[in-house]
């Protein structure tokens, strides 16, 4: 059996796919990779299938050792490290591989032909780190885990994705929206026209923007409603937040807009102290966007 | 019923206290279906034979290092904290629905004399198990998160566990009645 040693973990790194469907009833949001272009990408070029489990590293790199080599792909985030950025390479056994800093983006994915083998839970391997389940033990990795890498696939190896493709599925610092359920509680040009900066607070379960406070109507209380990846809810102090991959289920504040489905894997490569801004369109618009977004991974 | 005979392209389901949230795959179906697919459930609403809900006991230590906001909800009211208890313990609760963190319940049928606001400022860490009391709801934290909710005890019981039958000891539509548990 292949094997990966963490002889450091990183910053930030845990065991993540695309995540678990299905468990909202019981108020177990998905989870799954923060950029799963990038995930869905990085398999690809070895070979895997989409969905395989790969490792999240989050604005710096860790150091890992494949005591009996395997084919490797880094896909998303640029970080500092020896071998190119979306490209599969071999590595002989024993070989150290070294990821540093982010030059750009915030999250980088080490995908490993077979996938990382975790115990699924809930059907997925997915680290969902507040409530502590899926990955490796429900946490992020430690300094001398060792971590199994699942069967080989038989499907070939991808090599490298075409420039193009790369070009059209960069992330965006414009993210476009369509209205959330409360929209109409707030001025809609006050919050188009702002440049949010992402702040320091940013994590996995919601990715916190600083701004012009936005006013909140007759004291903005309204009953809890279940909430979903992307929306923008603008809690008491008027800095809006946008619901990430280990989001709460439910929620009691206004939302005023929810980042387009073609949108969130951008989300994925923002880092604390990235201007951004919003882009309202229509559903139509966002459902076509999403189907062209699709057509390059065909 | 959307969860057992499932709709092509529904992600994800969100009850809440009045609305239900739906996530779906744009690239598998749209709003228009997904609308009419709901409209023939709320049609079939009176053919379905709802289930006898199950009542579920949960023992709870009140009070002390447990339930550090006994006292005060109990001196918010004007009555000792045994009072707070016997009113809390006295009372059949129903799950509205679970979110917030997994294996959130949020019970109705808290009794109005013990209502209590949540709390100023919201503790970093809540410790799994606590029981705690926000506005006229109670709830268990099934992890240890920040949460502003007043908690008045704490229970032995894992809320949720991600490998059992029943990963969500409650689920929509319990009867859940609490258990005071003494030295």
């Amino acid at each position: 059996m292949r094997l990966i040693e963490v002889q450091s973990p990183g910053l930030f790194t845990t065991v993540q796919d695309l995540g678990r469907d299905g468990f909202g009833p019981i108020g177990v949001s998905p989870s799954g990779a923060a950029d799963p272009t990038a995930l869905r990408l990085g398999n690809r070029l070895v070979g895997n299938a989409e969905g395989a489990a790969a490792l999240e590293m989050t604005l710096l790199g860790g150091t890992f050792v494949f005591p009996q080599g395997g084919m490797i792909a880094l896909a998303g985030g640029d970080f500092e490290t020896s071998i190119p950025l979306w490209t599969a390479r071999d590595l002989p056994p024993a070989q150290t591989l070294r990821i540093g800093p982010a030059r750009s983006g915030a999250r980088c994915y080490l995908c490993v032909r077979g996938g990382i083998a975790v115990p699924l839970v809930m059907g997925s391997a997915s680290t969902h780190v507040m409530s502590g389940l899926g990955g490796l033990e429900g946490r992020p990795l430690r300094k001398g885990d060792v971590l199994r890498v699942g069967p080989q696939p038989l499907t070939p190896s991808k090599g490298t994705i075409s420039p193009g493709v790369l070009q059209q599925l960069a992330p965006r610092k414009v993210l476009r929206t369509t209205d959330g359920p409360q929209h109409h509680w707030f001025s809609a040009n006050e919050f188009y026209r702002t440049v949010y900066r992402v702040s320091e607070d940013s994590n996995r379960v919601g990715i916190r923007l600083q701004g012009p406070a936005m006013t909140l109507p007759n004291s903005g209380h309204m009953i809890t409603e279940g909430v979903t990846l992307g929306a923008i809810q603008v809690p008491q102090n008027g800095q809006p937040v946008i619901l990430f991959v280990e989001q709460q289920t439910t929620g009691g504040y206004p939302k005023i807009a929810n980042v387009i489905s073609a949108d969130i894997p951008s989300l994925g490569q923002l880092r604390p102290g990235d201007e951004i801004r919003f882009e309202r369109i229509e559903i139509a618009e966002a459902r076509r966007l999403l189907r062209r977004q699709e057509a390059l991974f065909q | 019923m959307l969860e057992t005979g499932p709709v092509a392209g529904i992600r994800n389901l969100h009850p809440a206290y009045c609305s239900l949230l739906i996530r779906f795959d744009p690239l598998r179906t749209d709003h228009e279906m997904l609308e009419s697919a709901v409209c023939d459930c709320v049609e079939q609403f009176d053919s379905v034979v709802s289930i006898e809900p199950r009542t579920v006991e949960i023992p709870i230590r009140y009070g002390d290092e447990f339930g550090p906001d006994l006292e005060d909800v109990a001196k918010l009211h004007g009555i000792t904290s045994k009072e707070v208890v016997e009113l809390h313990a006295s009372a059949t609760y129903t799950v509205y629905f679970l979110g917030f963190v997994p294996g959130f319940a949020y019970l109705g049928g808290l009794p109005e004399k013990i209502a209590t606001p949540r709390r100023q400022t919201p503790r970093k860490q809540v410790p799994q198990g606590s029981l705690g009391i926000a506005g006229n709801q109670t709830g268990i934290y099934p992890c240890s998160t920040p949460g502003g909710w007043q908690i008045i005890g704490r229970t032995p019981l894992e809320m949720f566990r991600p490998n059992r039958e029943n990963m969500s000891l409650l689920s929509i539509g319990d009867r859940v009645r609490f258990v005071p548990l003494c030295d």
